[in-house]
């Protein structure tokens, strides 16, 4: 027993040490290696059979994943693009409001505020081919008289959820970009337009250049938030109709739950990683290099 | 080249006005310092001829045109910052030559003139740096190599010294007088330190809450200050500056101590007359230490306690008891003195000043 003495630092983290490694680690290993096997929830002795790589090899042969994968990566850049498009324009806009600054800030922060679930019904119900406000509107103002089925269509679907997403999250952009034109100096604005620079030159070379680090912090933030996008999918289409929206996640979730194979959705699950993994080291890069391009002191 | 002139020039933010229609005429290829307190409206001024804040009455005409309403990039001039305002994103080289990049200037012009400028201000060796990797001085020069880039009609320069430390001040002082020789150019400079004013420019304008108080070469504004403020802010140290009352050729302090009535201001005041009596600390010194010992024409001496010295090598400054309160005075070829110790205090009064106490103006013809 004489070598059994830990010391106190050790003994004192021990409990989060089995804490952490009950929720995190544990379950990771385990679904790491579960996606080895052909896994269902049904025959929990398929658990134990090793089968190496074949789930991996049978998902990157699968047509259906590729095409899930293909528009989650889709959905991601357009949504982003759209996003920083229109994040810019209210942050600027808000920046130039001379009184009520705050109560627009706050306000521009309310869609961040619902849960992305309820965002998902409100937009199911307002993109409804027959009661939604959408058409309601469309129909209204004259035109069309048709019911435009939004959520049925496999384009028009995507559209909508396309439109979802951008209302819930253009404030991370709209916010990040504000706080960056808020800390710029005035001076080099000033300077550009003394140096001849109409007001779109000086956006596009004195005050572009300084915002885009905060840019590519809300990609960042948004490319994980869309890389794993499923809420609001699940509740307006949920993938379907026959899995004309059907993202990433939804499939995993489909292929874990609905049709209790496990094993193949861990796999799925963890090549999906590797896209947000990239992603994100893609606009790591991005940062650091416009960082150091304006000479951040941060 | 251009001539600029101000015309009632008046500035407002909602009801509170800031420069009250003040009038000026820059002279082509002249130097003139705006000086004065902050908050004087020196800054807003120079801003207003840049096109950066806006006319809220009168008008500023460069070249004999009026710019009032034209923006900064069709008046033709450059301007340098407090803060240097470099592009942070852009080497030394593309600072110096967005401008003319943005003019759409070939690429062979822009190196060539950029190199120019580069020479003129030693820049050669920086080129390539951003302006994170240079020190305060080296930015301020950038930032003048801006400007001179563009060749424009006017440089306007707001406070461009002071971020640096006081040595290195000196040194761009003198670097940029040696500019001005080189670069000949019309140049509108704003500065809170009369010792830059006075050292760099042709005129000085003094201003204090919007209005002008005084425009004159720094000879005339230091000499002839037309008012109590310009008296006690040109100079360093400062004029001694204290009120008085006239009494049959006398100057009575408060306190009872008396003063001659100066000879040049004997028909310009009656008995009764408050005044303020201002003395220069170069004209006021232990007898046979001054700067004119033995031409003085209208001297005065008094025995006074002295307070406190600062030996500064050369001279010192003696503080002493004057009717109460502390007066400067200038000591050349210096002996050691205590305070406490009583000093034979030479007042040449021909070099005396006098303000009304109630204007503030000059009372000289």
């Amino acid at each position: 027993m004489k070598n059994w003495k830990l010391s106190a630092p050790f003994l004192l983290l021990l409990p989060s040490f089995i804490v952490l490694a009950a929720v995190v680690i544990v379950p990771l290993l385990l679904s790491f290696y579960s996606s080895f096997t052909p896994f269902r929830l049904t025959k929990p002795e398929s658990f134990f059979v090793f089968i190496g790589l074949r789930n991996y090899i049978n998902i990157l042969s699968d047509w259906n994943f590729w095409v899930a994968f293909g528009r989650t990566v889709l959905l991601l850049t357009i949504a982003l693009n759209l996003e920083m498009l229109l994040g810019l324009g209210l942050a600027l806009l808000v920046e130039k409001a001379s009184r009520g600054q705050r109560i627009l800030r706050t306000i521009m922060m309310f869609p961040m505020m619902f849960s992305p679930i309820l965002v998902g019904f409100q937009f199911k119900f307002m993109f409804n081919d027959n009661i939604g406000l959408v058409n309601n509107a469309l129909q209204a103002l004259g035109i069309t008289n048709n019911a435009i089925p939004w959520l049925i269509d496999g384009t028009l679907a995507f559209i909508a959820i396309l439109t979802a997403e951008i209302w819930s999250s253009t404030s991370v952009f709209a916010i990040l970009i504000l706080a960056g034109l808020l800390a710029m100096p005035r001076e080099p604005v000033e300077a550009a337009r003394v140096d001849g620079c109409t007001p779109w030159q000086t956006f596009r070379y004195v005050t572009w250049p300084f915002l885009m680090p905060f840019a590519y912090i809300a990609m960042t933030i948004r490319s994980l938030d869309v890389a794993r996008a499923y809420d609001i999918v699940k509740i307006m289409t949920d993938g379907g109709p026959a899995g004309r929206t059907e993202l990433i996640w939804t499939l995993v979730a489909r292929t874990g739950y609905s049709d209790a194979r496990m094993g193949v959705a861990n796999a799925m699950a963890y090549f999906s990683i590797l896209l947000s993994i990239l992603f994100t080291v893609y606009f790591f890069r991005k940062l650091a290099a416009a960082r150091t391009q304006i000479g951040a002191e941060w | 080249m251009a001539t600029v002139s101000l015309k009632k020039l008046t500035k407002r933010y909602g009801p509170l006005e800031i420069v009250h229609g003040i009038d000026l005429e820059v002279a082509d290829r002249e130097f003139i310092a705006l000086v004065g307190p902050s908050g004087c409206g020196k800054s807003t001024t120079l801003r207003m001829i840049a096109g950066l804040e806006e006319i809220s009455g009168g008008a500023v005409e460069i070249g004999g045109k009026v710019v009032n309403d034209l923006p900064p990039r069709s008046r033709n001039i450059s301007m340098v910052f407090q803060s240097y305002a470099l592009y942070p994103h852009m080497t030394v080289r593309e600072n110096m030559g967005f401008s003319l990049k943005i003019a759409g200037r070939s690429q062979d012009e822009i190196a060539k003139r950029v190199d120019e400028a580069a020479a003129i201000l030693d820049l050669n060796h920086l080129l390539e740096r951003r302006p994170s990797q240079l020190s305060g001085g080296q930015r301020q020069r950038v930032a003048m190599g801006r400007a001179i880039v563009r060749d424009p009609d006017v440089f306007l320069f707001d406070e461009p010294l002071s971020n640096l430390d006081a040595k290195l001040r000196t040194q761009m002082r003198t670097e940029i007088k040696k500019l001005h020789a080189k670069v000949k150019s019309t140049v509108v400079y704003v500065t809170h330190d009369q010792v830059e004013a006075m050292t760099l420019s042709d005129r000085i304008v003094i201003m204090r809450d919007g209005y002008i108080e005084q425009v004159g070469t720094p000879d005339e504004v230091f000499k002839r200050p037309a008012t109590r403020f310009v008296a006690g802010f040109i100079g360093s140290p400062p004029m001694n500056l204290r009120e008085a009352i006239v009494t049959d050729g006398k100057l009575a302090f408060p306190n009872g101590t008396k003063l001659p009535l100066p000879r040049q201001f004997r028909d310009r005041v009656a008995a009764g007359d408050k005044v303020v009596f201002g003395l220069r600390p170069d004209d006021a010194y232990p007898t046979g230490h001054g700067l004119h010992s033995g031409e003085e024409t209208d001297v005065h001496a008094l025995e006074l306690p002295v307070t406190v010295t600062e030996p500064l090598g050369n001279e010192t400054l003696v503080f002493a008891d004057f009717d109460g309160a502390d007066l400067v005075a200038r000591m050349l070829n210096p002996r050691p003195l205590k305070s406490g110790d009583k000093v034979n205090m030479s007042f040449d009064l021909s070099q005396a000043h006098l303000f009304s106490a109630e204007t503030g103006r000059t009372l000289r013809a």
